[in-house]
């Protein structure tokens, strides 16, 4: 395998006398998508805060594409080409889907709105990734479902070149066919050479879709696993804790 | 790379398609203007049967003027309505600034329009006070607002003394409100309006056609001008003839249509075709997403309690234009009027929908009640109940379109 697009050494973080990352080594690569998982308090949100510059680490190494960088801010992580995909999605219910996709980021001519060119480069994007639920790129939010909704989020990062996307429980809230249609959607992002890193407490979501598993326990990386070499049962060993003792004793 | 499009824009299809898109909006509960244009036509019918005066070229001349004042008052609480705010020192706002023109032009001797520049400039100095507190402090808009409205009745009153009354007899800002505009003038407003939207519609379709989208069948756009057209050319003609009751004759579309139309098209351009104006609409629909968008929630929520506070002065103008004279109360009752204006027009109390041309409308609703129940001879307080009453219902309307479109994710 190559150069993984994203690669920390020793990351950590405390607020306080908290530590909460101890030392983290974790890698993504381009074309892959990873699994972040453990327990509520292993540390996957301070992780990702860290990666996206909202809550930059304290000490260790990120590099990117190979070279150490160092993400201060959102706006930084934005231009290395780091996109988060949050779990509320952040979207504008009273405006349409090409609206929210370039929120923030509106084409200007003639210093007015370009509608048309922000239209076809919407449609661009989410045609990109095989959509096929939405039907009209015009339609408000709104009226959009959970699945679409996410689907909105993700076009968001496509269009704006991400090369890293990180999704924060992107079927929290779905149902068994939305779920699936979402994960259909993360497997056409990496088939298109994003690293996608997703964070889930959904085993099955994991085993079905994601090439590699990083288990975080307590603040430190207990695993680094291949989904075709391993089992659901151990990796809920990991996320528990108990196979880490197993592996002490 | 040239793969079928797969996803629609909702502007493919013919112009039978496009009218069935329309009504399933309105089923999913936008119906924008469309509730306030259903009253306004009911209420013209009604007074029309009540009253032989309604419908006399006279009073149609003068619902529109009577509309004016309330439609640019409602125009600027749009702006701040969009982020789900609230001015209720508007009115007040615009007093002050009648009394600093007062101070300035009369007492102080400047020439009138550098008193209006004041005016004005008060105005962007009382929004940005508000601004500051909303956007800045985390105060709510409601509070900050009703304190300037209990506090700028005290300030007019120390500006221009107790029981003041100054008459204005500036010709130019008479005029705004009592003269009319010469034939010509008001057929070449019919042919600018059709040019501009005319043009604004082709721009539209050649950004699509270079961008290699499908654009609306052309003869939508052509009945979209032409229902603009035969409506401006409809009022022009009524008013260009003699609506005079005296042996001096009357006629000419007065000068103050114009004058607010071209306010409405402004602030329409900025919130349809401006970054700006998106930026408003998001920060309405949901702050947090517009924050993490890199919008700079702050300065939009300034921005838009300056342009309301600015744009209020420019009612007051209006008003005293109208009465010739500025009064220590001036402003006072006709904020709430303003919101009702807004709200009736289809604009969201809850913020990130409406637009101008919604304010505009539900201002000609609350002139019509006004101006049709004071023609039947009801007493003033009925002319109350009934506007607060179409509030109401306006709202209502409001919040069950709001439940029927799924609403927000993030207020219950």
């Amino acid at each position: 395998m190559d150069v993984p697009l994203i690669e920390l050494a020793g990351v950590k973080k405390s607020f306080g006398p908290v530590e909460v990352l101890k030392g983290i080594d974790f890698k993504a690569y381009a074309g892959r998508v990873t699994a972040l998982v453990g327990d509520n308090g292993a540390g996957k949100s301070t992780l990702i805060k860290g990666l996206s510059g909202v809550q930059p680490f304290d000490e260790g190494t990120v590099k990117f594409e190979g070279q150490e960088v160092h993400i201060t801010s959102a706006r930084q992580s934005g231009h290395l080409g780091i996109e988060v995909v949050y779990q509320d999605l952040a979207l504008c219910d009273n405006l349409d889907i090409v609206q929210n996709m370039f929120l923030g980021r509106e084409e200007i001519s003639m210093g007015t709105l370009n509608e048309a060119e922000m239209e076809f480069a919407a449609t661009k994007a989410l045609q990109s990734l095989s959509v096929r639920t939405v039907k009209s790129v015009r339609q408000k939010v709104s009226s959009l479902s959970g699945g679409q909704r996410q689907t909105v989020a993700i076009g968001r990062s496509v269009l704006r070149n991400a090369k890293v996307v990180i999704l924060d429980e992107p079927t929290a809230a779905l149902g068994v066919a939305q779920t699936e249609q979402v994960l259909n959607l993360v497997r056409r992002l990496a088939d298109n050479g994003i690293a996608v890193i997703i964070i889930s407490h959904n085993l099955a979501d994991v085993f079905q879709v994601c090439d590699d598993i990083a288990v975080l326990y307590l603040g430190r990386m207990v695993a680094s696993l291949k989904t075709s070499e391993t089992n659901r049962d151990e990796v809920v060993g990991y996320i528990t804790g108990t196979k880490n003792l197993e592996e002490v004793n | 790379m040239s793969t079928p499009t797969l996803i629609a824009s909702g502007q493919e299809g013919t112009v039978k398609d496009q009218i069935v898109g329309y009504f399933q909006r309105l089923k999913n509960g936008d119906m924008g203007a469309l509730p306030a244009v259903i009253a306004l036509l009911a209420l013209a019918v009604l007074f029309t049967g009540l009253s032989p005066y309604f419908l006399t070229k006279l009073n149609i001349a003068n619902l529109f003027v009577q509309a004016a004042e309330l439609t640019v008052l409602a125009c600027a609480l749009v702006f701040v309505l969009l982020l789900a705010e609230i001015d209720l020192s508007a009115g007040v706002t615009a007093g002050v600034g009648m009394g600093l023109f007062i101070i300035l032009n009369q007492m102080m001797g400047l020439p009138w329009w550098l008193a209006v520049i004041g005016a004005l400039l008060l105005g962007s100095a009382v929004g940005s006070f508000i601004g500051f507190f909303v956007a800045k402090v985390g105060v709510p808009s409601f509070v900050v607002t009703l304190g300037l409205f209990l506090g700028f009745q005290g300030l007019q009153l120390i500006m221009l003394g107790d029981g003041g009354l100054y008459r204005v007899d500036v010709p130019e800002i008479l005029a705004l409100m009592n003269s009319n505009m010469p034939d010509w003038a008001g057929w070449l407003m019919v042919v600018v309006m059709v040019v501009v939207s005319l043009a604004l519609s082709l721009w539209d379709r050649a950004r699509r056609r270079k961008a290699g989208l499908t654009s609306r069948p052309i003869a939508l756009m052509i009945a979209k001008v032409a229902v603009i057209g035969i409506l401006a050319a409809a009022l022009v003609f009524v008013l260009n003839e003699n609506r005079s009751v005296s042996i001096l004759p009357i006629s000419g579309v007065p000068i103050v249509i114009p004058f607010v139309i071209g306010i409405i098209f402004v602030g329409t351009f900025v919130l349809d075709r401006t970054r700006f104006g998106r930026h408003l609409y998001a920060v309405g629909g949901n702050p947090e997403a517009a924050r993490r968008s890199g919008i700079k929630v702050a300065q939009i929520r300034i921005s838009a309690f300056i342009i309301c506070s600015t744009l209020a002065v420019v009612s007051g103008l209006l008003h005293v234009s109208r009465l010739g004279s500025v009064e220590a109360s001036a402003g006072r009752s006709i904020v709430l009027s303003g919101v009702a204006a807004a709200v009736v027009g289809g604009v969201s109390l809850f913020g990130g929908r409406g637009k101008l041309v919604n304010a505009a409308i539900g201002a000609l609703v609350i002139a019509i009640i006004d101006n049709g129940l004071g023609l039947i001879g009801l007493p003033a307080g009925i002319n109350f109940l009934v506007t607060g009453g179409v509030l109401i219902a306006a709202a209502t309307i409001d919040a069950l379109s709001r439940k029927r479109s799924g609403g927000s994710l993030f207020r219950v």
